[in-house]
């Protein structure tokens, strides 16, 4: 494996020209970029936020939680309610629950959080990348990409 | 996306995975790729041809709140933004499942977004050359989160060629950012990006262990 740090590695391998995967005869080439990026100022405070209740009434769930039901609703479930709990009977995302339901994912997290405290469903929590220096784990990630 | 009413979640409309889109019971956690760029530089297609499961849209409702310019009483206003996202999935293993986020619409929501960056392990910034500019911005937050993610040039037929170097240099990069040309309809070509993006993660763990 190439060393990522390499600046050598950028992607195509570079033509005998030193220009990415060219032959040198491309009428595309341009060797002037035009534009030029300035670093961003430090952006002002964005008085954005989202709209379903404060954080601390969610249970704190990543869009990619797994979300795995203990049983079947009972009949007077909630409609919301049986709904995660039937199309979780095998693992789901909090993401792909959102998408089925077609509600916004702030509103998935508080029928999540009412069926966690009552033990309805588990919640597989995801890798986050603070968690990360596991070097294993990024290992079988591109061991499952090279099978794809 | 409308809200689905309560009725439709009783009568059972809902439609689940698809018979081949569940996942195996051992799936034990999952982690996640944002992929960014500006409007039609190829998230979506991206997402499309790695994804194992047809692309599906999740979404958020956001509120801005300002103090009303047009009221005489400088009372709070509020307005709601629904913001959208197209995402894919790959299982990686019968136990860990890689989520890829394709970001539609305005940047600036999408880091308010609670945990859609946080949480990723890294981002592919897709660029055409042509407009180079649209990316700015997107690289420029990711940097001040520190969020680590290479550029994707995604190569359009009449889009202009740069010497690596130049780009870099136009992008004003750190020299470790890996850079690589795709062509996002390409399931091997996206496929080859997200390695890149793996193996760049990978060194940096290395470097930093
Ligand atoms: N030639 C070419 N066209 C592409 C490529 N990737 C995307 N497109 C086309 O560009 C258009 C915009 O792509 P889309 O994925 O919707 O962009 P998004 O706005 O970033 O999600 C679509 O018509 C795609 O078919 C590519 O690699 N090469
Ligand atoms: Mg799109």
């Amino acid at each position: 494996m190439t060393h990522p740090l390499d600046p050598l590695q950028d992607g195509v391998p570079d033509g005998p020209d030193g220009l990415s995967g060219l032959d040198g005869h491309d009428a595309r080439f341009q060797a002037e970029v035009p534009v030029r990026r300035e670093r961003r100022s430090p952006e002002n405070p964005e008085r954005l936020y989202i709209l379903t209740g404060d954080d601390s009434e969610r249970a704190p769930l990543d869009l990619v939680t797994l979300i795995v039901a203990n049983g079947d609703p009972s009949p007077t479930a909630q409609p919301e309610q049986s709904a995660v709990l039937r199309l979780s009977r095998t693992p789901l995302s909090v993401a792909e629950l959102s998408a089925y339901m077609a509600l916004p994912v702030s509103v998935v997290t508080v029928v999540l959080t009412d069926l966690l405290a009552a033990d309805l469903v588990q919640a597989r929590a995801p890798v986050v990348r603070s968690a990360l220096p596991d070097r294993s784990l990024l290992e079988a990630v591109m061991h499952g990409l090279q099978k794809l | 996306m409308d809200f689905k009413s309560s009725d439709t979640l009783t009568s059972g409309a809902i439609t689940g995975p698809r018979e081949q889109d569940v996942l195996p019971a051992t799936a034990a956690a999952a982690v996640k790729v944002v992929i960014v760029g500006g409007f039609g530089v190829g998230k979506t297609t991206m997402v499309g041809s790695v994804s194992e499961i047809r692309p599906l849209t999740t979404e958020e409702t956001m509120t801005q709140a300002g103090i009303g310019v047009d009221d005489n009483y400088g009372s709070e206003t509020k307005t709601a933004t629904t913001v959208a996202m197209d995402f894919g999935r790959i299982s990686v293993s019968e136990e860990l499942v890689l989520y890829l986020f394709g970001t539609p619409g305005q940047e600036r929501f999408w880091f308010l977004w609670n945990g859609l960056f946080e949480g990723a392990l890294g981002a592919v910034v897709l660029i055409d050359t042509r407009r180079l500019e649209v990316s700015f911005d997107v690289i420029g937050r990711l940097e001040e989160r520190g969020v680590p993610f290479i550029i994707a040039v995604n190569d359009f037929p009449d889009a202009p060629r740069h010497p690596l170097d130049a780009l870099r240099t136009a992008l004003d990069l750190d020299q470790h950012v890996p850079i690589v040309h795709c062509d996002a309809r390409q399931r091997v070509s996206s496929k080859d990006t997200l390695m890149t993006l793996m193996r760049y993660l990978h060194a940096l763990a290395v470097a930093r262990a």
